[in-house]
């Protein structure tokens, strides 16, 4: 009798802690499902059954954010962005809409994609890479900084318009050498504290890392909104903090390690949707 | 003006004779505290939203002050009692002068 009674308040004292509520299903404006929880693509069926989104790990506050446009701050950027979107800049007197019209219908799918083998450039290329290729040699205008507020807004607007649609990468093709050299990376132990991505991300997502709870680090939600900082996160932004925090010098935001690693670490959420801006502590 | 300012109220359309709606609004706005120094050492003057109201019907419901804490882009959710079809108003006061404005007309059905 008292044990059962402990129980109670125990799962009493559980509903009401700052943990995520597992089964909780990311629903935005009411209408717009998201995946935050599928099966692990195959080329992770060694490792782990299923992926989840960082959604899943945040507090019942921050998931509430993600599901109401109006309470997502990341909103705010997408709308600045669609500004830009549609305004002339540098040497050639043309928009991101000169050429690729209205963002709703040219973009939709192209963040789920993103990174991606340019055939042309014969490199993977980034989202970033290619609105900075654009910027530089389309309209002749100064290229964005690779994790400056302007390009993660650019992405925010982006993502947006693939918002729902499953993340899907080709690993394969000439895709496939940077994949490894992200794979690489990805376990590759670095720092003062000797951790690797796998050591929190696979290894102990779900437990905590003194205050903070560990994701699997999916990239499916960014850009990402970081109460913290009250602004749009880069991917190659956050890659940067998470090396520095194994006490190691860091890669180059925009450098091919982390275009490798995005590569990777995006092909690990293959399957989920695409979340972007995503709201995160 | 200050820049990227962008007034955004979520307001529902319809509502019940009685009934409590609740209303959102959020102003983008850099909410410059005019505590912070730019690299060469100058202070930063403050630019802040140091007023919101809100008026239905042409009567005051809310009617807020702003210090200089409050962090950029200021989100008011309150709630409001709705007796009969209401015009909001919202205004937001900027230290540099400008006013900024929004309206929303919640029907009775």
């Amino acid at each position: 009798m008292k044990i059962k009674a402990l129980t109670a308040i125990a799962a009493i004292m559980f509903a009401g802690s700052v943990y995520a509520d597992e089964n909780a299903e990311l629903v935005v404006n009411g209408d717009l499902e998201i995946v935050t929880k599928t099966a692990a693509p195959a080329h992770l069926s060694d490792v782990m059954d299923e992926v989840m989104s960082g959604w899943r790990f945040r507090s019942e506050g921050t998931q509430a954010m993600q599901m109401d446009d109006f309470d997502n701050p990341g909103m705010i950027f997408v709308d600045q962005a669609m500004d830009a979107w549609n305004t002339a800049e540098g040497s050639e007197g043309k928009s991101c809409a000169s050429c690729h019209g209205d963002a709703e219908d040219s973009m939709a799918g192209v963040r789920a994609v993103y990174p991606k083998w340019n055939e042309a450039a014969g490199e993977v290329r980034t989202l970033a890479m290619q609105v900075n290729d654009c910027r530089e040699n389309k309209m002749g205008a100064e290229k964005y900084g690779y994790t400056s507020d302007q390009m993660a807004a650019m992405e925010a607007m982006l993502s947006v318009q693939s918002r729902g649609l499953p993340v899907n990468v080709a690993i394969d093709g000439p895709a496939a050498a940077t994949w490894e050299q992200g794979k690489e990376l990805y376990y590759t132990r670095t720092g003062q504290l000797d951790l690797s991505c796998a050591s929190c991300h696979e290894d102990n997502y779900g437990n905590m890392i003194r205050a903070d709870h560990l994701s699997q680090g999916q990239i499916n939600g960014f850009p990402a909104y970081r109460l913290k900082n009250a602004k749009l996160n880069t991917v190659h932004a956050r890659f940067k903090g998470c090396v520095r925090d194994t006490r190691a010098e860091t890669f180059k935001p925009g450098g091919a390690e982390f275009v490798a690693l995005e590569l990777y670490v995006a092909s690990r959420g293959n399957g989920l949707s695409v979340e972007g801006p995503s709201v995160r502590n | 003006m200050a820049d990227n300012v962008k007034p955004r109220v979520k307001a529902p359309k319809k509502a019940a004779a009685g009934e409590i709606i609740v209303l959102k609004t959020l102003i983008s706005h850099a909410m410059e505290s005019g505590q912070r120094k730019d690299s060469d050492g100058n202070k930063i003057p403050r630019s802040i939203i140091n007023r919101f109201t809100c008026d239905i019907n042409g009567k005051n419901a809310v009617d807020v002050t702003l210090e200089a804490a409050i962090s950029t882009n200021p989100y008011f959710e309150f709630s409001a009692k709705i007796e009969e079809a209401s015009e909001l108003k919202f205004t937001w006061y900027d230290d540099d002068g400008s006013v900024y404005e929004d309206s929303k007309s919640v029907a009775i059905g």
